[in-house]
């Protein structure tokens, strides 16, 4: 909530995307031909600089980038925030409620609960990657492979990306998982195969838009092989909008992940996501209450991070 | 269907509720066609609402059926029975029993035939017929996501009328950045914070199962809360555009208030936009039923779809997502038809080039959503 509250109101925001208005490519692509070499890169970076300094100016973006980088390191190296072993149990210390000594209270067996979701963070963040690593590398081919060679290609990538549009997405992980069974890889992979079609979709309408701007000719008419025009001149400048939806479709990702294990489908005890530590929470929620609790605070202010650093960078790059 | 909405002419040209001055954007051509063309355009909506429901038929055989390295194994250990454990005889009787001695198409002809004659198959666990299992779990399901789809458009409604309306910035900041608190803090917890909170704190509401209508309460609150903060996004942002238009100067110029104008003018507007994502509504109403039901302990559709991947219980799971993809694709088809009776701007019988139609008309809401919101004000 605070992290939504800092942020400059909307109103405000638009004044700001005025300046960038005037479209990311355009400009570019005539200086290029007209100036030569050197001026589109000095105008990239200009460009660059004026979009860091826009981000700059809203401490809201600051503060959810933040936390999310902080979540990110704190998964890759808990050793650095905690000491505490996430599987050494304690009887004696079990059920504790957040304190001094265990910040987030302690499980049903004395775990440290800050230990363990620091722990599920790694879990959880590979299984993020994984699936968005997939899905950019599925939805990327089939998009670019669609809108570029177009013709019946396009229609028959497009009609199974609807398809899969046309399933919802848990349901569909739910399937994926049904068939090649439980644990982190597999969650990352229904997940991934989930967000695929988004992908799909924005790389072909960007393809679309930017195969026709007067540089991809200038380039193919100079001699270009197409090859060469889609890797140096169509897939540098179709990127923003799928960039974006990357950042976007992370925070979908980590609610789909953390869905799927408070299921009962992700890792093998005794390691557990996020959703499983919910999970498994749930059965002293009477009692212990933060068992259940405390780890979902971490992954919703996780994601509204996550969205919120996604839609700045969205409004920022219009 | 929903790119026509968005991106169609008369979208970028919003113009006020009267027929008089918009009917200059429909073209003749236009006029024409939505006479003659109509009952072929319905026909061809049914006939392709048809084509994607068998696709995704497809789709779920695909993934359950050719995925698995070894189905019957899969559906073995759905009962406990070891593939090892078998002589080879008895390990032929059960691929005969499940079909699955036959060449791949001929499977899925024959569980197509039967699909489409009604049979979805034998519960491998539960030794039940599939639509038995639905036909007894789906009435609690359908109550819980009715109540959550209408408490989801009251609050979405709610939140982003005073998200308009709200003059005083630290509110109007607050209201507006609410709906991103709702998608964020996953749907399970907030279930499990509700019932914390109202069942076992406040003694409010029976915290699990499913006796009587106080027990529909916490899930339909829990399934409406991710689903109503998609909407009011779309729709703040679609009022705020709408709020922006000359006719609403004009309708505050003739005396209207600013509540009047904006509940008289720009909601009815602004409405429009936000009809493309109803199917994203039931699409989430029925995930957000799997978790929501698991959680409050309810014997719904969506406990039974989570029991049958555990069990891996193949049948089950792709009836119910099957069922799924025919919900979406049923509202997505209504919102299809609907839509040039509510606004008599918009004719689906004109395909402009650029509305890439097959596409564009089974695009999913999301991605319209996206378009919705990505469009310059």
């Amino acid at each position: 909530m605070t992290l939504a509250l800092t942020r400059p109101a909307p109103a405000v925001a638009s004044g700001d995307e005025g300046l960038l208005t005037d479209g990311p490519d355009g400009p570019d692509g005539d200086e290029g031909r007209r100036r030569g070499r050197r001026r589109p890169l000095e105008g990239r970076a200009a460009r660059r600089a004026t979009t860091a300094r826009l981000l700059l100016r809203r401490p809201g973006f600051l503060v959810a980038l933040a936390f999310v980088v902080l979540v990110v390191v704190s998964a890759l190296a808990p050793g650095l925030f905690t000491s505490a072993d996430p599987y050494a149990t304690a009887p004696i210390d079990k059920l504790l409620p957040p304190g001094p000594g265990h910040p987030f209270g302690t499980d049903e067996l004395g775990r440290d609960l800050f230990s363990r979701v620091l722990h599920g963070g790694l879990l959880t963040v590979q299984a993020v990657g994984l699936a968005l690593v997939l899905a950019l590398v599925v939805g990327l081919t089939l998009g670019v492979v669609a809108g570029f060679v177009g013709g019946w290609v396009d229609a028959v990538v497009m009609r199974a990306v609807d398809v899969l549009l046309a399933i919802p997405g848990l349901l569909l992980a739910l399937a994926i998982v049904t068939a090649i069974g439980y644990g982190t890889v597999p969650v990352a992979v229904a997940v991934g195969i989930g967000i695929v079609p988004g992908f799909a979709r924005t790389t072909r309408a960007e393809v679309l838009r930017v195969r026709t701007l007067p540089y991809v000719e200038a380039a193919r008419t100079g001699g270009a092989s197409w090859g060469r025009v889609l890797l140096r001149h169509v897939l540098p400048n179709s990127w923003g909008p799928v960039a974006v939806l990357a950042v976007l479709d992370l925070g979908a990702a980590v609610i789909a992940v953390a869905a799927l294990s408070f299921l009962g489908f992700g890792a093998a005890p005794p390691a557990a996501e996020w959703g499983t530590l919910i999970s498994t929470g749930r059965s002293y929620l009477v009692t212990s209450p933060w068992l259940s609790l405390l780890p979902g605070v971490f992954v919703g202010l996780l994601v509204l991070g996550l969205n919120h650093v996604a839609r700045t960078l969205e409004e920022v790059q219009r | 269907m929903t790119a026509v909405v968005v991106d169609g002419p008369a979208a970028g040209a919003v113009a006020g509720p009267a027929p008089g001055p918009t009917s200059g954007l429909v073209s003749g051509a236009a006029r024409v066609a939505r006479g003659a063309g109509l009952g072929r355009y319905v026909a061809g909506r049914v006939a392709q609402a048809l084509v994607v429901l068998w696709a995704a038929w497809t789709a779920t055989f695909a993934i359950l059926w050719l995925l698995p390295s070894d189905p019957l194994a899969l559906l073995l250990s759905a009962n406990n029975v070891e593939v090892d454990s078998l002589s080879p005889a008895e390990l032929a009787a059960a691929q005969a029993r499940y079909g699955l001695d036959q060449p791949v198409l001929v499977q899925y002809g024959r569980m197509l035939g039967d699909a489409l004659h009604g049979d979805l198959g034998v519960s491998i666990t539960k030794n039940v017929p599939v639509t038995q299992l639905l036909a007894e779990r789906l009435p609690g399901t359908l109550q819980l996501s009715g109540l959550a789809v209408l408490l989801a458009l009251a609050g979405g409604l709610t939140v982003a009328w005073l998200a308009a309306w709200v003059r005083w910035r630290p509110a109007k900041v607050l209201l507006s950045r609410l709906p991103s608190a709702g998608v964020a803090f996953p749907s399970f917890w907030v279930g499990l914070l509700l019932i914390q909170v109202f069942a076992f704190t406040l003694g409010w509401f029976p915290s699990t199962g499913d006796e009587g209508p106080a027990a529909l309460v916490l899930p339909a609150v829990t399934m409406a809360i991710p689903t109503s903060a998609v909407f009011a996004q779309v729709l703040t942002r679609s009022l705020e555009d709408t709020l922006a238009q000359p006719w609403i100067t004009t309708a505050r110029a003739t005396g209207l208030s600013r509540a009047g104008a904006q509940a008289r003018h720009a909601l009815r507007n602004a409405a429009l936009p936000t009809l493309t994502i109803l199917g994203l509504l039931v699409g989430g109403t029925v995930t957000g039923a799997i978790v929501t039901e698991t959680v409050f302990a309810r014997q719904g559709v969506g406990m039974l779809a989570q029991e049958a991947v555990l069990s891996q219980d193949v049948p089950v799971v792709q009836a119910v997502v099957v069922l799924a993809a025919a919900a979406f694709v049923l509202v997505n088809l209504l919102v299809d038809l609907l839509y040039p009776l509510l606004d008599p701007r918009i004719s689906h019988a004109v395909r402009t080039p650029a509305a890439r139609t097959p596409a564009a008309r089974t695009s999913s809401p999301r991605t319209s959503a996206a378009r919705t919101r990505r469009r310059p004000s």
